[in-house]
């Protein structure tokens, strides 16, 4: 059975449908990639998925059990991890604090440990910031612990955001573009830290990319979004030689 | 290096580095000197340079109200309070950093309590001198608990309640309807219905009844406003300010407009001390947890918060709540010290005071709370003789610190009270 299942989701932005009849299906471990041009509505499936909106239409189970309608926290703490497109870290945060935080919904001690600093509340902590610096080293950022986010290169805001999104312990981690803004060297390293986290926590990975070339390297099966709607989905390499893809891509005179 | 050496010889560099050495500690000491010191011989100095008895607040009134024994007043205060303090923080740096040293290798609730017990005995004896210094010391405190409170809402969570002296004003008037009712007999409520003995072992039920009534106020803002996000908390809150406070005012049963009196004189020096220890406490705990620093991930990004599975919505109700309840607290004891309160205290003059210290102070810090609170406090009573000068003079000083430091002056930085009491003897182990 599949991990994650979207049936006939659409959606609209008051008159306009921004998402038309979405399907998918994720198994455990799978990695998927979704491409499409700009304003294709990628980014409105993935706050869709996640809880931000509500769909207009259809349903989304994620372990069999229907999440639509729930709080994105609630769906964060199922296991749907998220980063986002334009990073979106918090600007006052290190980068210990910012891993610690995804932990929240794991902290138990509640409101009499937070007040009174009771031994629980300790170990808990204790036990999330060794949590967090085993993950800092992983994707190599646990020379900037305690700084603040905002001084970091920017490779290494998005590596804190990966760290922050897997601290959540997700089942599936959503990737909003993940290499938005790099350079090859900073783009070449992404690719192994996604490969490296993939085979770290066995997890489903959903990537959202502009960049053909990453998909085709990472991705097990593509869709191709167009205007709301898939227009093709199937391995790598059907979808690099699917004539429809690269009209939407390239456009129709290109096309022999 | 060159530029350190130079430092060190001049006489300015080489006073501030030997007075660095000493721990905490040793400045608590030597203020504990200097205020023993004022109680033996600050009469008899105060007469012999021609002050009329001692200065109450450091001089300042006597400065301006007769300028002529400016000279006097500085000499006075130099000489009781600025020398004695230094001087022996100073010489006992030594001593004080081994007994630092002996106290920081206890769990660190012990070295904290020496620490305070030592802070309230200073506190004491400054304000044994005269009946005007406890007021103030009284009124100090509790300020610093409204502007702790409010930067949690404020600063921490970066929304705009205006409706802290509305929440301050509920839990005033519950917990002065909570012992004048119990406690006192009185001829709003008749007879006292349980003994009068047991009224000041109950106060702290009293302070905690009106922290809730506040904290009550505080949910039925927090409902419709934390929807969404915005200016809407700034509009609702002013309104509930004047709701309560014309919600007071048409209460025949607490005095209307004329507020209400009686309350029994539980709120003494060692009281409030107290309380305000136990709120600075508790909301620096809160702050540093993950659940409080949940507040600031509310503040810099919501959406990211929200996916990173923090509550965002139950966070600001809460956190809303928490602030108003240690208002509240702060009204109830507020009302206790005066002994009478009337619904006008509670408008917009004390809005302005309450984030005044806020700004000035700094968000998102404990420290800047406590420096806000007390500093705004004690200005504005030191101002006291200039009258009107003295509401353009701290508007003035508001301005500055906002083009100069836009956050306040003590902003986003930890209260760590490991570092604060930490030994000072070996400068080459400090980072």
């Amino acid at each position: 059975m599949s991990l994650l299942e979207v049936v006939h989701m659409s959606h609209d932005f008051g008159g306009l449908r921004a998402v038309n009849d979405y399907s998918l299906a994720v198994s455990p471990g799978e990695i998927r990639g979704l491409i499409g041009p700009n304003g294709a509505g990628k980014t409105t499936i993935f706050n869709l998925i996640t809880g931000m909106y509500r769909p207009t239409e259809g349903d989304i189970r994620f372990n069999g059990e229907s999440i639509v309608g729930m709080r994105p926290h609630e769906i964060a703490a199922r296991g749907l991890g998220r980063t986002f497109q334009n990073l979106q870290l918090w600007r006052h945060l290190t980068v210990l604090e910012h891993v610690m935080m995804a932990r929240y919904s794991k902290l138990t001690y509640g409101l009499v440990g937070a007040f009174f600093g009771t031994p629980k509340r300790h170990r808990q902590e204790a036990q999330s910031r060794q949590r967090a610096e085993e993950l800092m080293k992983l994707l190599n950022v646990s020379q900037f612990s305690d700084q603040l986010v905002l001084n970091l290169p920017y490779g290494a805001q998005r590596r804190v955001e990966m760290a922050r999104a897997l601290a959540t312990e997700p089942k599936v981690l959503f990737l909003d573009e993940p290499t938005a803004g790099m350079n090859p060297e900073e783009l070449w390293q992404m690719m192994k830290i996604i490969r490296k986290v993939h085979e770290e926590f066995k997890l489903a990975i959903f990537l959202i990319e502009h960049r053909l070339r990453m998909v085709m390297e990472l991705c097990d099966k593509v869709q191709t979004l167009v205007f709301g709607e898939v227009i093709a989905e199937g391995t790598p390499e059907e979808i690099q030689n699917n004539p429809q893809v690269i009209e939407a891509y390239l456009g129709k005179e290109t096309v022999e | 290096m060159q530029e350190v050496l130079e430092e060190h010889i001049t006489l300015q560099g080489r006073l501030a580095a030997s007075l660095r050495k000493s721990p905490l500690l040793g400045w608590l000491i030597g203020l504990t000197v200097a205020v023993l010191l004022e109680h033996l011989v600050g009469y008899e100095l105060a007469t012999a340079v021609g002050l009329p008895k001692i200065p109450v607040l450091f001089g300042f009134v006597i400065m301006l109200k007769t300028p002529l024994l400016i000279p006097s007043a500085l000499f006075y205060v130099l000489s009781i309070y600025l020398i004695p303090a230094c001087l022996v923080a100073r010489l006992i740096s030594a001593p004080s950093n081994w007994m630092a040293e002996r106290l920081y290798r206890f769990p660190i609730s012990v070295p904290v309590i020496v620490h305070l017990a030592l802070l309230y005995l200073i506190l004491h004896l400054w304000a044994d001198i005269s009946a005007y210094r406890g007021l103030t010391l009284r009124l100090t405190l509790i300020a610093v608990m409204m502007t702790l409170s409010l930067n949690l809402i404020n600063g921490y969570m970066g929304e705009f309640s205006c409706s802290h002296p509305g929440f301050m004003a509920l839990g005033a008037y519950g917990a002065s309807v909570f012992s004048v009712f119990f406690f006192a007999s009185d001829k709003l409520f008749g007879e006292a219905l349980l003994p009068e003995a047991l009224g000041a072992f109950c106060f702290p039920i009293g302070l905690i009844f009106g922290g809730l009534v506040a904290s009550l106020g505080a949910l039925a803002i927090a409902i419709p406003s934390f929807r969404t996000r915005g200016d809407y908390l700034a509009i609702i809150s002013l309104a509930f300010l004047f709701i309560v406070k014309s919600a007071i005012e048409n209460l025949e049963f607490v005095g209307g407009p004329r507020g209400m009196s009686g309350q029994p004189n539980y709120a003494t020096l060692p009281v409030v001390f107290a309380v305000a220890v136990i709120c600075i406490w508790i909301i620096n705990n809160f702050v540093r947890s993950t659940i409080g620093k949940a507040l600031n991930a509310v503040r810099d990004d919501e959406i990211a918060a929200e996916a990173m599975t923090v509550n965002t919505r139950q966070t600001k109700i809460l956190a809303f709540m928490f602030g108003a309840f240690w208002a509240g607290v702060a009204g109830g004891l507020f009302a206790h010290v005066l002994r009478y309160v009337n619904p006008g205290t509670f408008g917009i003059q004390k809005l302005a005071e309450v984030l005044a210290m806020v700004y000035f102070g700094g968000l998102n810090s404990v420290y800047g709370s406590i420096l806000g609170g007390v500093s705004l406090s004690l200005l504005s009573e030191a101002l006291r003789p200039l009258e009107l000068f003295k509401w353009i003079i701290i508007p003035l000083l508001l301005i500055l610190v906002m083009i100069f430091r836009p956050t306040g002056l003590i902003a986003f930085k930890e209260f760590d009270v490991k570092a604060l009491i930490r030994p000072k003897g070996h400068p080459e182990k400090e980072v």
